[in-house]
């Protein structure tokens, strides 16, 4: 049941210009920091040729590359999550869910697996580029993977923020610019963490600053299990809000 | 459980914030009935039908859809009920299959057999040759049978519909008429409408349902003797005063409609017809009319729900004939 909520909330997706707009762009502007990033590492090969255990290819393009889309889809996160709820509730649509057999939790389980689906599929995409490096040089693979699931990580904890506001409103601008105020506040945490002298809670709470292990290709299960509880949370608070609808106010 | 009714409503209210939408409803309804849900706007139809359907938690009472508890088992009783809300629940950016697959899937029903469910609803309501248009872009009226398709693809023992001739031309009411009657036969259906021809020529059952509170439940059959005539228009053209019709004998009231046209209420099976015409040739009142008059399922329902009495426009009398 919840493949096939997913799968429509994709279907939907894949049906309006929008999702395919976001994939240009996004794959435009990764492709773009990609060749900066490499044209770093060219003017900095022959100072690397001479230092013993010098970082590789991988640590100093393809890390950078996942912070960077991690960044952008900050920006472009909001606009695919408004449309989850908010537009169901627009359109009248949300009875035909409510009414069928299928429990609250299953709604939001396909909705975010719907959306997580799509930005997987984003993010296989921009890592096509660090693959093609293969034919000339050698990855490192598993720092590679562990800035794919770092920013795969960071990416559902979007996903989950973003369908948490896109319950709370029938306009989905108005859920595209809350998440966007919500995930900007839980990313610009981290300055604020770092401009004050004890505001070490903060920077915690900050969201990319839990990437940076991961890009570095340390696998903290802290950093893991702060994403795990992120999209938990949310995912609860959207069962819980959309649940509310039926009941008392 | 056979012989348990399909729907069960027991004490069911439901508040918001402090005002009252539905007031402790109760009713039943069987299998294979057919139950009229009559109200001006804003009378707790639509809340009603959406408890039904479990879109809303009533404040207190009991629901059960065949047999199984509606809130202590949402998805066992969900899965015997089919609903059309107010604003079909459609997806503009689907093509009828693709949307009716997608409901077909929603209901659970098997892989293997939701082609035959999707060709099989399409052509029960007439949708065939649009299966692979937009829905966004097919007419009020397709749009409607799609909202229908949707409720009843999946066979559900309860079929739940709020006003689902809103926008449709004549002839498409009466095709959908004649599918709510068809439903009837295995399904029960319970249709909300302020048509009442509508609920006149579709349902066996007609409840009225007024701020909140259920204020007439009863057969259409009992309506119609209800209705049997109980009103004798007639148009003298020299009247008496009125009091002297008010005589006669079975006549309850007198209203006088214009200077020459008067209706006399009387008790059903008691009509003063004949002595009526009897006085008017001796009296030469100049008896130019005299029509027995039914009372329709509008003068009913315009009765129970205006509990002020305002001043109706004779017009309307006009209209009570019709029916």
């Amino acid at each position: 049941m919840i493949m096939t909520i997913a799968a429509r909330e994709l279907k939907a997706l894949f049906l309006s210009p929008m999702a395919w707009a976001i994939l240009a762009v996004v794959q435009a502007i990764v492709a773009y920091f990609f060749l900066i990033y490499l044209d770093y590492f060219v003017s900095l090969q022959p100072q690397l040729a001479l230092l013993p255990n010098a970082p590789g290819i991988t640590s100093i393009v393809i890390s950078p590359l996942y912070a960077t889309v991690a960044i952008v889809l900050l920006l472009v996160a909001p606009l695919l999550t408004m449309r989850l709820i908010s537009e169901e509730r627009r359109n009248r649509t949300l009875p035909l869910l409510m009414s069928a057999p299928v429990s609250v939790s299953e709604i939001i389980l396909g909705k975010f697996a719907g959306i997580v689906s799509f930005l997987l599929v984003l993010l296989l995409l921009t890592s096509l580029m660090p693959l093609s490096l293969l034919g000339s040089g050698k990855l490192d693979f598993g720092l590679l993977l562990s800035g794919l699931v770092g920013t795969f990580l960071v990416l559902c904890s979007f996903a989950a923020a973003g369908l948490y506001i896109s319950t709370l409103t029938a306009q989905p601008t108005v859920a595209a610019v809350g998440t966007f105020g919500l995930l900007l506040l839980l990313w610009i945490l981290d300055i604020a963490g770092n401009t004050g002298d004890a505001n070490g809670v903060l920077s915690y709470l900050s969201m990319l600053n839990h990437n940076q292990a991961l890009l570095r290709g340390i696998f903290s299960s802290a950093d893991v299990i702060y994403y795990l509880l992120f999209i938990t949370v949310f995912l609860v608070l959207s069962v819980r809000r959309l649940d509310a609808e039926r009941l008392q106010r | 459980m056979q012989n348990d009714p399909f729907v069960q409503v027991k004490e069911v209210s439901r508040f918001y914030g402090t005002s009252c939408a539905v007031d402790h409803i109760s009713f039943t309804v069987k299998q294979g009935e057919v139950l009229g849900f009559l109200g001006p706007n804003g009378a707790g139809k639509s809340t009603t039908m959406l408890m039904l359907t479990g879109n809303l938690a009533p404040s207190e009472g009991e629901i059960s859809i065949n047999g199984v508890d509606l809130l202590e088992n949402p998805r066992q009783a969900k899965a015997s009920l089919g609903f059309l809300p107010e604003q079909p629940p459609l997806y503009r950016d689907m093509t009828v299959d693709e949307y009716l697959r997608f409901c077909a899937q929603l209901h659970r029903i098997e892989r293997g057999k939701i082609n035959a469910a999707v060709d099989a609803v399409k052509q029960r309501c007439g949708l065939t040759e649009v299966g692979q248009r937009l829905i966004g872009n097919l007419s009020k009226g397709y749009q409607q049978r799609a909202g229908i398709a949707q409720a009843i693809i999946h066979s559900p023992a309860v079929v739940i519909l709020d006003e689902p001739t809103v926008g449709l031309d004549p002839i498409q009411i009466r095709e959908i008429r004649q599918l709510i009657r068809e439903l009837g036969g295995e399904h029960s259906v319970i249709l909300s409408s302020h048509i009442l021809p509508e609920i006149q020529a579709t349902c066996d059952r007609v409840q009225i349902i007024h701020e909140g509170k259920l204020v007439l439940s009863d057969t259409i059959a009992g309506l119609n003797h209800y209705m049997h005539e109980s009103c004798v228009m007639i148009m003298l053209q020299q009247p008496p005063p009125l009091s002297e019709l008010e005589k006669f004998p079975g006549v309850t009231a007198v209203e006088a409609l214009d200077e020459r046209r008067f209706k006399l209420y009387h008790e059903p099976g008691q009509s003063p017809a004949e002595s009526l015409a009897e006085m008017a040739v001796q009296n030469r009142w100049r008896l130019t009319e005299l029509t027995p008059e039914k009372r329709s399922l509008e003068q009913i329902f315009v009765d129970i729900t205006t509990t002020e009495k305002t001043a109706d426009a004779p017009g309307n009398g006009a209209a009570e004939q019709a029916a």
